[in-house]
């Protein structure tokens, strides 16, 4: 019974806590503001709980989507939900930061009630969206989470945060109508929004001609730019990246390791459950156009990140590199690359989430992100700079965290299917190890001659506390990562059947068709 | 005539004798002091007419020669005009009050203008068509005008009053034209002349017809009155021009396109395809730049009124429906937008500036919480309901082989967000303290809360409006 509605559960227990805050807590004095955060703290906690047993019962060997819920819905549309090996992970992710989070903004005093709605609501929009298993429960749960995101931005963020706000919804909501037209010609086409039953249906890949072009790959392609599109912005990648270091510098602390950790992986997880799968022919075709963007991506974005002055604009450069192995990964089209795709963005989601609380940390001790206001922190904070150090060194790639077998993973997958784009990617770790370090040197090393930082302390017990498990995690699945390919490989080598039969036979039949026009 | 008839329009009959009644009452009685019990009665019997028309009638029935239909489509949206009206009326007394407006003829012409609606709906015959619209209008000129000392409110009426003659004029010019090229004004009688080609006069005074219609609708290029009537009229007329007559307009847009022309869709297709796209992107460009809300709401009205006609262009029941569930949303949404609008003001004196909303959400935290439900659902943002409205008349678009339209909307779209959540913004993100009054009537309150609910919960079921809706398109498209 209880089983049969967990993915409810676990999606709406967040959205309940929200509703109980904005509901039955008044004021906004000391204890109203600790009740909030409590509240948010249960909420996301159980949350979490619901999450593990999800993961204790769910059975890796088993490709389909598994805890599936099925109900009527409005205009023809179904509410379904359920998880396979390719978001479960997510999910947990997601259920596991949380509560990290709302930790992790204990210390804000300004408007917390609203604060802790926004975050709850955003946890239940971001689960859905992994859960989802009907397009438009999908596209609702995707797009809404702008709402909240927006608001975090907007109300508790920085100096230039109204532009920044605007900037993120404007951008990611352009992005993303498209893919709504998509969907809807989807529906039309297949005459279902039933993600399971899309995933059987074969769009047509014939060529079409429009105003003269003519389109390889025809309805296909088009439906898959749409949904690219969108998933580009939100992963984001070159050349529509540019909302991302707006949005994450003038975000707070919470909202940023939110972004980077979570909000990101909604592109990458739409490629993998849309894209791929359901677009096999346009994909194989354009391939090669990702990859390359992906390791201009690498590149480009790397260097971008060794000019930088404020530390959060730094990391969220140094994310959009790592989200560029992604999308290599993905359109490697491999196991090694869909798996170390999946890997790549699990473990960005504990170092980037952790590198960005390791800057809240200075941050609110010295209200300040410019690197040069900082330096020789070692004399006053061991353990932060312990800590600081460890999750450089995991986005730099050394083997033993979990930063390194992402990129080793997906950089084996890139050389399979494109060797040129794998030597350029290689080279992006090279100068991600040259940015990450230099920025520790900067802050961390060296001796402590700003007067300003003399008297700045250590991390405390609650901030230790919310180190704790992203460290367990991080040197955890880089000694051990068949914690992660265990669950994932099943279904992606299941996802690869599929889209390596679909592409054979569209090369079957281009070649017939060549065949017969000599 | 037969009694029969007379049964069909009774609903009509009961609010015609009731406008009456109470002009005698008003002229020799109490004049002025019964205008607040007149709201509360007429609200009421609004109410009573809805719940009778929603619940009694089954079936089609036609009366005076053809002239006047009863059809689930009809009552769809007669229902939803009245209720409507109902909740426009009561929310607006309040304002009327302080603003020392209130006339016991206001609720009347309203009723007046409702009689008109209903009769609209139900016309299946251009002179039945014309008849209920100049019923409607002529009480909506008066009612733009109600504040007499005032040079905007006189100027709106009278500027509503010129083009609305004007665009009155246009569609007579196109009903003779159709009239002569079919040779009957019956819609039935059109819809069998009519039928995969049409004469070039036929096809001119269709587009008179629909230019006139469009008029009504507030479509661009049609639109020039909408901001000025919205900014000039006292706030609870402009609430009331923003809900019950844009359904009136738009139902009979659909009832004439289809019950009279539905066997050329290709001819008129092509003009509502045109009309659409122009009233999203207007609607959405033009609001950017307003700084009175009236203003922005009369912009977003035309947008609105564009993706409703997107529904309309498909030209089949599911675009009907569509068109009918996004009109439903729509005033949903509006009333409750209007709500906060009229609650809006300063020591007791209304404000209509958005710059006055300046951190509203720190005075009025639940009110400001309603407001930003409201607004993103305006914008068409999912989850909320609005986003429905969006989807369902895009589908229809898509499903009938109109995609351009369809990624214009969605584009028209992003652009027309930007506007509602700018309003979002000041509310939330701004600097100086809000100086509005945080106080204010509890019955606007509840409009504002129960509106922004509606578009939450809606989430459910849609409050079950769909299987009617479907009903209502199924009778209209043959």
């Amino acid at each position: 019974m209880l089983l049969d509605s967990l993915l409810s559960i676990i999606t709406f227990v967040p959205l309940i806590g929200a509703a109980i805050l904005a509901l039955f807590l008044r004021g906004d004095d000391a204890p109203a503001r600790r009740n909030a955060k409590c509240v948010a703290m249960a909420a996301t906690s159980t949350s979490l709980l619901a999450s593990l047993i999800l993961l204790a019962t769910f059975d890796p060997e088993e490709t389909g989507f598994q805890f599936v819920e099925e109900g009527e819905w409005i205009l023809g549309l179904t509410y379904k939900m359920g998880v396979d090996g390719l978001s479960v992970l997510f999910v947990m992710l997601t259920t596991f930061l949380m509560p990290i989070t709302i930790l992790a903004c204990w210390d804000v005093t300004h408007r917390v009630k609203e604060y802790m709605i926004s975050f709850l609501v955003l946890e239940t929009l971001m689960l859905g969206v992994f859960c989802a298993l009907d397009l438009v429960l999908f596209y609702l749960f995707f797009e809404g989470g702008l709402i909240p995101m927006f608001l975090i931005i907007g109300i508790w963020g920085g100096k230039d945060r109204i532009y920044a706000a605007f900037k993120f919804f404007l951008y990611t909501f352009l992005g993303s109508v498209l893919m709504l037209v998509a969907m809807i010609a989807m529906y039309v086409d297949a005459g279902t929004t039933d993600i399971v039953a899309l995933l059987g249906h074969n769009f047509g890949s014939e060529t079409m001609e429009i105003m003269g072009f003519h389109i390889l790959g025809g309805f296909q392609t088009l439906l898959w730019l749409a949904f690219f599109a969108s998933f580009a912005v939100k992963m984001p990648m070159w050349p529509v990246h540019t909302w991302l270091p707006d949005a994450h510098v003038q975000a707070p602390t919470a909202g940023s390791v939110i972004l980077a950790a979570i909000l990101l992986k909604m592109g990458g997880y739409g490629f993998l459950r849309f894209s791929i799968p359901m677009f096999p022919v346009a994909s194989s075709l354009l391939a090669d156009f990702v990859l390359w963007l992906s390791a201009i991506a690498i590149v480009y974005t790397s260097l971008v990140a060794l000019m930088q002055e404020d530390v959060k604009k730094l990391i969220a450069y140094s994310s959009v590199a790592h989200m560029g192995f992604v999308t290599a990964g993905i359109f490697s089209a491999n196991q090694q690359g869909v798996d170390g795709a999946i890997f790549q963005m699990l473990s960005h989601g504990f170092i980037s989430g952790a590198l960005f609380l390791c800057v809240g940390v200075v941050y609110d001790r010295m209200h300040t992100r410019e690197i040069d206001a900082y330096g020789g922190l070692v004399n006053r904070m061991p353990i932060y700079a312990a800590v600081f150090m460890l999750f450089t060194m995991a986005n730099v790639g050394l083997p033993g965290t979990s930063g390194f077998v992402g990129e080793f993973l997906t950089l084996v997958g890139m050389f399979q299917a494109n060797t040129w784009v794998c030597a350029v990617a290689a080279t992006g770790v090279i100068l991600s190890a040259a940015y990450a370090l230099w920025l520790y040197r900067r802050v961390v090393m060296g001796e402590l001659v700003k007067e300003s930082l003399r008297s700045i302390t250590d991390m405390n017990r609650r901030e230790q506390a919310i180190f704790a498990p992203l460290v367990v995690m991080t040197i955890l699945l880089g000694v051990y990562p068949s914690l992660v390919t265990d669950i994932v490989g099943p279904s992606v080598g299941a996802l690869l059947d599929g889209y390596g039969e679909a592409v054979a036979q569209y090369s079957g039949t281009t070649q017939l068709a060549q065949h017969g026009g000599h | 005539m037969q009694t029969g008839d007379l049964t069909i329009i009774l609903p009509e009959i009961v609010l015609s004798i009731f406008a009456m009644a109470g002009l005698l009452a008003g002229a020799y009685g109490g004049r002025d002091r019964l205008g607040p019990a007149m709201i509360w009665t007429t609200s009421a019997l609004f109410a009573v007419l809805a719940a009778w028309i929603g619940l009694q009638g089954t079936g089609t029935a036609t009366a005076f020669g053809g002239m006047f239909t009863d059809d689930a489509f009809a009552r769809f949206a007669k229902v939803t005009i009245l209720l409507s009206a109902a909740a426009v009326l009561l929310m607006g007394e309040g304002y009327m009050a302080r603003s020392d407006l209130i006339r016991f003829e206001y609720p009347l012409l309203i009723a007046l203008a409702a009689v008109g609606m209903m009769v609209m709906v139900s016309a299946s015959d251009l002179m039945a068509l014309y008849m209920g619209l100049e019923l409607q209008s002529l009480s909506l000129y008066v009612v733009a005008a109600l504040r007499r000392d005032s040079v905007k409110s006189t100027e709106a009426g009278l500027k509503y009053f010129v083009l609305g003659a004007l665009s009155s004029g246009l569609l007579l010019f196109g009903a003779s034209l159709v009239y002569g090229f079919a040779g009957t004004t019956g819609f039935v009688g059109i819809f069998e002349a009519v039928q995969g080609r049409a004469p070039v006069g036929l096809l001119i005074g269709l587009s008179l017809v629909i230019a006139g219609l469009a008029f009504k609708v507030s479509a661009a290029p049609f639109h020039m009155w909408t901001p000025d009537v919205y900014e000039g009229a006292p706030t609870p007329v402009t609430a009331f021009f923003a809900t019950a007559p844009k359904i009136a307009a738009m139902a009979l847009l659909a009832r004439v396109v289809y019950g009279a022309f539905g066997g050329i869709v290709g001819d008129w297709q092509q003009i509502l395809a045109a009309l659409s796209v122009a009233s999203m992107f207007l609607g959405a460009v033009a609001a950017i730049g307003q700084r009175n809300i009236k203003r922005l709401m009369a912009y977003s009205s035309i947008a609105h009124m564009g993706f409703a006609l997107m529904g309309l262009t498909a030209g089949t029941a599911a675009g009907v429906e569509a068109m009918l569930i996004y009109l439903v949303i729509y005033v949903t949404m509006n009333v409750g937008t209007f709500a906060f609008i009229l609650s809006m003001a300063r020591d007791g004196s209304p404000v209509v500036e958005i710059s006055a909303l300046s951190l509203y959400s720190r005075r009025s935290p639940t009110r400001a919480l309603a407001m930003l439900v409201l607004l993103f659902s305006l914008a068409g943002v999912p989850p909320l309901v609005g986003f429905f409205a969006k989807y369902s008349v895009l589908l229809a678009a898509v499903d009938a082989g109109l995609v351009w339209l369809a990624v214009l909307g969605v584009i028209a779209s992003v652009i027309g967000a930007f506007y509602y959540i700018r309003i979002v913004y000041i509310m939330y993100f701004g600097d100086e303290e809000s100086e509005l009054d945080a106080g204010g009537s509890t019955v606007l309150a509840g409009f504002l809360v129960v509106s922004a609910a509606m578009m939450l919960f809606g989430l459910w079921n849609l409050a079950g409006i769909e299987g009617p809706a479907a009903a209502a398109a199924a009778t209209l498209v043959r």
